[in-house]
């Protein structure tokens, strides 16, 4: 059990949460006679209640506040029993102030719902449930206030509980506990009400008191953001942050997300000395061995238990900026302790606040509830929030006002750049290709030996890969050695080597690459095979032309020599013959253009081939 | 920490803020009081970036009024941590003559710690400015965020506050803005002693009970520090054994007759007063909105 328990108090304006937070802290005797004292000359100012203490006084803290008689923004107190301590978050009842409400609510436990036996469930109850649950609060009380108004009524109480058990149950909240009580007179909060024999449940502070309201902790893989590098002198790089998630020791093995690097914990370092774990919830500086790339927004995770990674989310989100949001409108995200650039692509729906109904819109405005789509600038590590608070919960803020605008839960990634297993998404070629930001594809080149295909090759791979392109080159010698090492050179198995070539060339296009396959491939029928394998247009013949008589002349490894010679049978051009390419995408002329024109050629007509 | 379980919680908890805001801080700095959550503040800034230093000067403004035991122990235990100490005064206010006997509490208050902390803030231009203060102390401190904004003119907006949901802090910033960063907000004043004996951190020993010279005025003890405090015909500084719960200025801070002189002591004491500790304050004892529009001027 949670040594302290954070909870929130919520529900409809005017309802009592600020006064019954002021009676539960005077019943615990929180209350300094000084500040007592104050709250008797503020009542007799500002309060409801004639010349009676009006004990809200004594959280409604800001001199608007006491003015108008209801709260504004959260506050916080601490204190303890004898049982446990907490921390409450006294929340605004009013729409207006709903993101406040938000920010109180996101840390606690527990929310009590508060509502009036006179009024039972209103819209504003029902949203602040749906707040509290998308916010990851598993527990509830509702705590139905004002029944000494109704003479404790058993027959006012039980309806309203029966009501927002089906109400909730429909979100997913199934702990709730119901409980009538009395902000005036105290009934039912740290003491049992006289007048409600009738309810055998606890009172609000013995619930409080012993509710189990923390997610289990156990068998959860270790997980810990990294929030600072700390670099004090060239001999110690220490990893800060707060655990997330499951415990660590020296000598654990490791992976840095996104990256994947794998390391060893060397040691936890607290002040003056080292410790042997750390678990969940404690700050502290790692170091690892080797000396990994580390920096702030990684997340340090327990090898083999890889944290997902991706650029696309479907989100819910409350929405607290004064400017609605908008689909398309650049914002920074920040996601544990990493900040990326990202952009709504689609609203899906609002949500209705009472019923929960799923309503197109075009925009979300101050204080909606919605569910999004979501894509930030590069792939990020994250958990989604059902699993992890801490990895899952996210900010959106306002690029031009700086503002925090809403505050969101992920629910799934729309396209997983990590290999787990998918769900409703096909991810196909395109979509791999698309998180490349390329157009994969197979150029396959094909001429003499000697006329310049890995030359070329080479070139167009670099001239690629600098401008951000994902390729791989297929060759001869990396195949040779390898998938192909069991193939000679009889005509049989170079039909088959390039069968084989071809299928590998496929595979990596559809893993979203943009492949060079640089290979003599002398008959034109193996050449047609290939291109048969691939989507129109996603295979280019690039024909690297040549004469014999000129790659004989440059012969860079002395092959034609030899084959002149009679050493090499069945070799192309000599004693075998090569089919020239009929109508090839691109014919490079090496005996005319230089290895940089033949590039540019090529790209020129990737350009064209979209 | 063993019986106070929440106790490391309360500090990974603000060794994450600390750790938040540094990571993100162009020019941060730390207020330092001198008191004890000062004292707690300086000591999780120390944990919280071991093996380096504190990676953020300490900024003490000084009204020149401070208990003499105060500016000791500041020297000292700045050194000890390895950290730049800033001390900063309003020399005009100074030149000016302002002293709490002759311009008043409130007057005095305004020029030299007000101003005076608005000049020493605007010569640094920092954008992250850490703070020990506890939404305990107070009920409008009670609704501040733990990263609070400040405008260019070192105000703070009640009614703008940016939401902060988690742990999640914006602390984006336009020119001039500045973001104070309070590590302790959930620490109640039982918590810090608890973790002042856990930890056993030094404090002034001004905190513990001892014989000291003071006078009664207006119904509060008042400490004789030096010769600078007037007294009025036929007052005579008489012994008693007081201790302080805050710290401040001499002439503007309210010792308690009390006997408790070891930490075990001080924390029975605290939890069974019925008085709060600003009570100690002499300039708190103003009307209720005193404390918010002060926050609002840049005063804390
Ligand atoms: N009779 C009666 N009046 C109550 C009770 N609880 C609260 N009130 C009164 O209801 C009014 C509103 O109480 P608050 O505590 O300010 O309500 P709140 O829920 O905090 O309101 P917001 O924070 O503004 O949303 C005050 O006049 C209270 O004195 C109760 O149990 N019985
Ligand atoms: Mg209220």
């Amino acid at each position: 059990m949670t040594p302290t328990l954070r909870f929130v108090l919520c529900g409809s304006v005017d309802d009592g949460k600020s006064t019954l937070l002021g009676r539960i802290l005077q019943d615990t005797r929180q209350v300094f006679a000084d500040e007592m004292e104050r709250v008797a000359e503020d009542s007799r100012r500002y309060g409801t209640r004639g010349d009676a203490a009006d004990l809200a006084l004594l959280v409604d803290g800001l001199q608007d506040e006491r003015e108008q008689g209801i709260t504004i923004d959260v506050a916080y107190r601490a204190f303890e029993t004898p049982r446990r301590r907490f921390i409450v978050a006294d929340a605004p009842g009013h729409e207006q102030y709903t993101c406040n409400m938000a920010t109180g609510a996101s840390t606690a436990h527990l929310a009590v719902v508060m509502t009036d036996a006179r009024k039972g469930i209103l819209p504003q109850t029902a949203r602040h449930t749906r707040i509290v649950a998308m916010l990851g609060v598993r527990h509830i009380v509702l705590a139905v206030n004002k029944m000494d108004l109704v003479d404790w009524d058993r027959d006012r109480f039980e309806p309203i509980a029966a009501q927002y058990w089906a109400e909730v149950a429909r979100i997913g909240v199934t702990k709730v506990q119901a409980i009538p009580v009395s902000a005036l007179t105290g009934g039912n909060l740290t003491r049992p009400a006289a007048e409600s024999p009738w309810h055998n449940g606890p009172t609000l502070l013995e619930h409080l008191e012993t509710v189990d309201a923390e997610r289990p902790a156990d068998r959860q893989p270790f997980r810990m953001p990294v929030q600072y590098v700390n670099r004090p002198n060239p001999d110690f790089r220490g990893y800060c942050g707060r655990v997330a998630a499951g415990t660590v020791s020296p000598g654990d093995q490791v992976l840095v997300s996104p990256a994947g690097t794998p390391a060893e914990v060397e040691s936890i370092v607290v002040w003056g000395g080292e410790r042997q774990q750390a678990a969940r919830g404690d700050s502290v500086t790692l170091t690892l061995q080797p000396q990994v790339d580390v920096s702030r927004g990684d997340v340090i995770v327990a090898a083999g238990e890889p944290l997902e990674v991706a650029d696309q989310f479907q989100a819910r989100i409350v929405w607290m900026g004064d400017e609605p949001l908008t689909v398309g409108r650049p914002y920074r995200m920040k996601l544990h302790t990493q900040e990326v650039g990202a952009t709504v692509t689609r609203i899906r729906h609002r949500v209705g606040v009472s019923d929960g109904a799923e309503l197109a819109a075009a925009h979300l405005k101050l204080n909606d509830l919605g569910v999004i789509n979501l894509a930030t600038t590069r792939p990020v590590p994250f958990a989604p929030f059902d699993e992890s608070r801490a990895l899952g919960g996210f900010i959106l803020i306002d690029r031009a006002t700086n503002a925090t605008a809403g505050a969101g839960t992920i629910t799934f990634p729309l396209m997983r750049a990590a290999n787990l297993s998918w769900q409703a998404f096909d991810i196909d070629r395109a979509v791999r290709a698309q998180m490349k930001r390329q157009r994969a594809r197979c150029l396959w080149l094909t001429g003499l030996s000697a006329s310049g295909k890995s030359t070329v090759a080479n070139l167009l791979e670099r001239r690629l890969v600098s401008g951000g392109r994902h390729t791989y080159l297929l060759d001869g010698d990396n195949l040779r050695h390898g998938l192909n090492r069991d193939l000679g050179f009889t005509e049989a198995d170079r039909v088959e080597n390039i069968r084989r070539v071809a299928e590998v060339a496929r595979l990596m296009v559809d893993a979203g690459l943009i492949v060079i396959a640089s290979f003599i491939s002398p008959f034109r029928s193996e050449r047609e095979f290939a291109r048969s394998l691939f989507e129109p247009g996603d295979f280019m013949e690039i024909f690297v032309d040549a004469s014999v008589e000129v790659c004989a002349r440059r012969d860079p490894k002395g092959l034609y020599a030899r084959a002149l010679n009679g050493e090499i049978r069945n070799f192309t051009g000599v004693s075998s013959p090569y089919e020239r390419p009929v109508n090839p995408d691109v014919h490079l002329d090496t005996e005319k253009l230089s290895p940089d024109q033949c590039v540019k050629l090529v790209v020129r007509r990737m350009e064209d081939v979209v | 920490m063993k019986r106070y379980p929440w106790l490391s919680a309360l500090e990974s908890e603000a060794i994450e803020i600390m750790r938040e805001g540094i990571a993100v801080a162009a020019r941060p700095v730390m207020l330092y009081s001198i008191g004890k959550d000062s004292s707690v503040l300086l000591h999780l800034a120390r944990k919280a970036f071991w093996p380096a230093p504190p990676p953020m000067p300490l900024l003490h403004v000084d009204t020149t009024w401070k208990f003499r035991e105060m500016i000791a122990f500041r020297d000292r235990v700045a050194a000890e941590a390895g950290v730049r100490l800033i001390v900063h005064t309003n020399r005009e206010g100074v030149d000016a003559g302002i002293t709490p006997f002759t311009h008043g509490s409130a007057c005095f208050t305004e020029a030299m710690k007000t101003v005076a902390l608005r000049q020493a803030l605007d010569a640094g231009r920092y954008d992250i400015v850490f703070v020990g203060a506890r939404r305990d102390e107070e009920k409008s401190r009670a609704k501040e965020r733990i990263f609070s904004l400040r405008s260019p003119t070192h105000q703070w907006d009640p009614k703008a506050q940016r939401p902060e949901p988690w742990n999640l802090y914006n602390t984006h910033l336009q020119t001039g803005e500045s973001l104070r960063v309070s590590p302790l907000s959930n620490w109640t004043e039982a918590d810090v002693w608890r973790y002042i004996a856990a930890e056993e951190i030094p404090i002034v020993p001004l905190y513990y009970a001892a014989e000291r010279p003071v006078v009664k005025r207006d119904g509060l003890w008042i400490m004789v520090d030096d010769d600078r405090m007037p007294l009025e015909p036929g007052e005579a500084p008489r012994m008693r054994r007081v201790r302080f719960r805050t710290l401040g200025c001499y002439p503007l801070t309210a010792a308690i007759e009390s006997d408790a002189a070891t930490l075990a002591a001080i924390i029975a004491e605290t939890i069974a007063t019925d008085h709060s500790e600003r009570e100690g304050r002499l300039i708190d004892h103003d009307d209720e909105a005193s404390m918010e529009r002060k926050k609002r001027e840049g005063y804390f």
